[in-house]
């Protein structure tokens, strides 16, 4: 079976109609596309969504004039609530950086023809094409999208319609749109194992690989362990919703004066078996942004990135230490003293090998010959969100700390900065670095910039003040806070955040003039317009269906070879033999 | 680390070019599959320990007769299967087609005896004794949401193991799948005759009516 990875790559037929060239395509490079423009259209639905909720906050009484009764009910703000956070995590966060921008460079970036199961990568991406079809029917269907959150927590998520509109249909959309991502997460995560494990190019050992690829293999392991417990819970939420049991249920629950026949099961239940995938699933998010960072930082500092093994194994200690500790999730919920007291240490294990990768990013920057370019900007601005963010998770990792924040402000900033805007970071430098190669033509620079210094001053506006309130005991999840004289002093800095938040949201504009505009207009792409080492840079642009013209590379070196003394140029590709290197005399 | 070590091709399992593993990908498949799935059953097999630590007056309403007797059946049944598994595998990479083909209809066909015996037992439960998921006539309504949720599962996943394998078969018939593509399928039914050999204690044994 040796061979067959290399001399006979896995390359299907190139497909000549439309419908199996673009549609349901088996080459990885379109599914990565694909893949990219779902989350895409997810995150614009995403982001005004959360507008709308930023604009409820502080002009709560507002007449909209797309909404029934003109005026938004708390129950439609904590719909837009449920269905931004639904949409961001899973359609956004684990969609573009891991099946996107994965499904694409992941293949080529280890001198491979295809995915090794190319038909699974199909049958996923349309599973999760049928996932956002059910979440995006949720808005749609009798009493609108669920309440509940995107962590869906009994027994508000498993009593039906009597407990509020969108818990009847919509809540049920949500479970089935979920477990269908489930099935389609997995599928991915098998096939990224498989072909990571299986068809490197000769000489591609696992410490040769890009970082970025360290970063899709790890949050593949977690996808694969971590999607089938979610899978499970959301079958018997289910269960308890339309076959009557009470996995989640406990006795005597009473709504809106009607006690349910409902007895025997424990909401606590759900937590755990919840944030054992919940907790996963935020590295699940991150992960591939690490990759990425490190993959931009040493290209654009020029420099090799400082400690490659340590990056490679703090990424596998993330990984590991990170389905340990969904216990800080629940610390609120009450836990015996022992359990917390192991759930805090272990969540504050995971600051070391956080800290080892911070370090090392700025190891790799000192004395670098820094390109400000647009992808290594978004780099050094998930650095800078990642550390922001990352350090306020050391406080909520303490129970009694955790206690009194966990229900307040503090809480969405921390995650906001941590995971989803840092992750969003990363999907953006991807995005500049990358689509030269995939598109053969170049993003404007001057936008990208100005996209930069909006997004990265407008994301801090828009979090840093939450924090401040949190601390003051801002309650997270309220639709509105006037009525309450201690919450209603906080509206001038709602309203900071609000208008910083627009400002942030309209910024996202120039984005996608940019992507699209350059699409047809940038300038045409060399093959190796940013000196890059990796192999996706050794190939035509855009790369051919079997990704590299019949020519399989071997591999000589490991990835960030930069600035090596004696070379002519300051990069060595790591497809280069040897001998091939032009050295200087 | 020499120059000569540093750049160049250097040959190990794990060095590229080759599956480290010398298995195939579809095997590895499987193997990833079965990890995750045996994720799912675990989550389930928690819930339904969460939820019986959770009531102490959990029913044990299983007789030794029929109950016990009938699930040591499709047990001993489930086994056997294995067995004519191991047998067809054997034969399929001995190039035995006759006999793999013949293993592989006797799996099948102590798995369709298993779903059979099985659905009978759901239709006593639910006709006879008016278990239901949301309710029984023991005491905790739960007791019917995990066994009928745990085993039907399992059931789930011991019918798709016998079209699955009907597949094979006459794929292995017409010379469209290799001895390898049985082993895989046989990876896939040990996996879920093993899932069962934890179904069988924890819902059975477990909930045994010892005073009669």
């Amino acid at each position: 079976m040796s061979s067959h990875a290399h001399s006979a790559p896995h390359a299907m037929p190139a497909p000549t109609g439309f419908i199996s060239k673009w549609v349901f395509s088996l080459d990885h490079k379109v599914i990565g596309i694909q893949y990219f423009l779902l989350a895409l259209a997810a995150v614009c639905l995403g982001i005004v969504l959360s507008v709308l909720m930023r604009f409820h906050l502080v002009w709560p009484s507002a007449h909209l004039p797309f909404i029934t009764g003109g005026q938004m009910t708390p129950e439609q703000y904590l719909a837009l609530v449920t269905m931004h956070g639904t949409i961001m995590v899973f359609f956004v966060l684990t969609t573009a950086p891991q099946s996107g921008f994965g499904n694409y460079f992941l293949p080529i970036q280890i001198g491979a023809a295809d995915m090794a199961f190319p038909r699974l990568n199909m049958l996923s991406f349309w599973t999760t094409f049928l996932a956002f079809v059910a979440i995006i029917a949720a808005f749609f269907v009798p009493g609108g999208s669920p309440i509940s959150g995107w962590t869906a927590y009994p027994p508000l998520s498993g009593l039906g319609q009597v407990t509020g509109p969108g818990e009847g249909w919509g809540q049920t959309m949500w479970i089935v749109s979920i477990a269908l991502f489930c099935g389609a997460s997995l599928m991915g995560a098998l096939n990224f194992i498989a072909t990571i494990i299986d068809l490197r190019a000769p000489g591609m050992t696992l410490m040769r690989m890009p970082l970025t690829c360290w970063g899709w293999f790890v949050t593949a392991i977690l996808g694969l362990l971590a999607f089938g417990v979610l899978l499970a819970a959301g079958v018997l939420l289910l269960l308890d919703r339309s076959a009557g049991t009470s996995f989640f249920v406990p006795a005597s629950e009473v709504v809106t004066d009607t006690l349910l026949n409902h007895k025997g099961g424990s909401p606590i239940l759900w937590q755990h078996l919840f944030w054992f995938f919940g907790h996963p699933e935020v590295y699940i998010a991150i992960l591939p942004g690490m990759g990425v960072a490190s993959h931009l930082l040493s290209t654009f500092s020029r420099k090799p990135i400082y400690g490659y093994r340590a990056m490679a194994y703090a990424m596998c200690g993330i990984g590991f230490l990170g389905f340990m500790v969904w216990g800080h999730h629940m610390f609120i919920s009450g836990m015996s003293p022992y359990s917390g007291f192991a759930f805090s240490v272990l969540t504050m294990a995971i600051g070391v090998p956080s800290a080892i990768k911070t370090f090392n990013w700025l190891g790799t920057l000192w004395n670098g010959k820094i390109q400000f370019t647009s992808p290594m900007l978004f780099a050094l601005g998930f650095v800078s969100l990642f550390i922001s963010g990352g350090l306020s998770g050391l406080f909520l990792a303490q129970p009694a700390v955790d206690n009194r924040l966990h229900a307040t402000y503090y809480v969405v900033a921390h995650f906001h900065l941590v995971m989803g805007v840092a992750a969003i970071f990363g999907i953006f430098g991807a995005t500049y670095f990358w689509f030269p190669k995939m598109f053969g033509r170049m993003m404007s620079e001057p936008l990208g910039k100005l996209h930069f210094w909006i997004t990265f001053a407008g994301a801090y506006c828009i979090f840093m003040p939450m924090h401040f309130i949190g601390i003051a005991g801002a309650i997270r999840r309220y639709a509105d806070y006037t009525g309450v004289q201690y919450l209603a002093q906080f509206q001038p800095v709602h309203k900071f955040m609000t208008i910083a938040a627009f400002i942030t949201a309209a910024g996202q504009l120039i984005f996608l003039w940019n992507f699209f505009w350059s699409l047809k207009h940038g300038a045409k792409a060399s093959d190796n317009p940013w000196h890059a080492t990796t192999l996706e840079w050794s190939t035509a642009t855009p790369p051919p269906h079997d990704n590299f013209g019949g020519h399989y590379p071997s591999v000589y070196r490991g990835p960030y070879e930069f600035s090596v003394p004696g070379v002519t140029e300051d990069y060595v590709p790591q497809h280069l033999a040897p001998q091939e290197v032009p050295r200087s005399k | 680390m020499s120059q000569a070590e540093h750049e160049g091709i250097i040959e190990s399992a794990w060095s590229g070019g080759r599956a480290p593993f010398a298995i195939n990908s579809n095997k590895l498949g499987m193997w990833l599959f079965i990890i995750s799935d045996s994720l799912t059953f675990s989550a389930l097999l928690v819930a339904y320990a969460y939820v019986r630590l959770a009531n102490p007056d959990w029913p044990r309403p299983f007789e030794i007769w029929p109950a016990i007797a009938k699930s040591t059946l499709m047990t001993l049944i489930l086994l056997s299967s294995s067995l004519t598994m191991v047998l067809g595998v054997a034969a399929a990479h001995r190039g035995d087609r006759a006999k793999t083909i013949k293993y592989l209809i006797w799996t099948m066909i102590f798995g369709a005896a298993f779903v059979v015996i099985h659905a009978t037992e759901w239709y006593t439960l639910m006709v006879t004794d008016h278990v239901t998921p949301w309710s029984n006539p023991w005491g905790v309504p739960l007791f019917g949401g995990t066994f009928f949720g745990l085993t039907g599962l399992h059931m789930l996943h011991v019918t798709i193991g016998v079209v699955y394998l009907a597949i094979v078969a006459a794929g292995f018939k017409s010379d469209k799948y290799d001895a390898s593509d049985v082993e895989v399928s046989g990876l896939y039914w040990h996996f879920v005759d093993l899932v069962w050999m934890f179904i069988f204690p924890l819902v059975y044994l477990m909930s045994v009516n010892l005073k009669g």
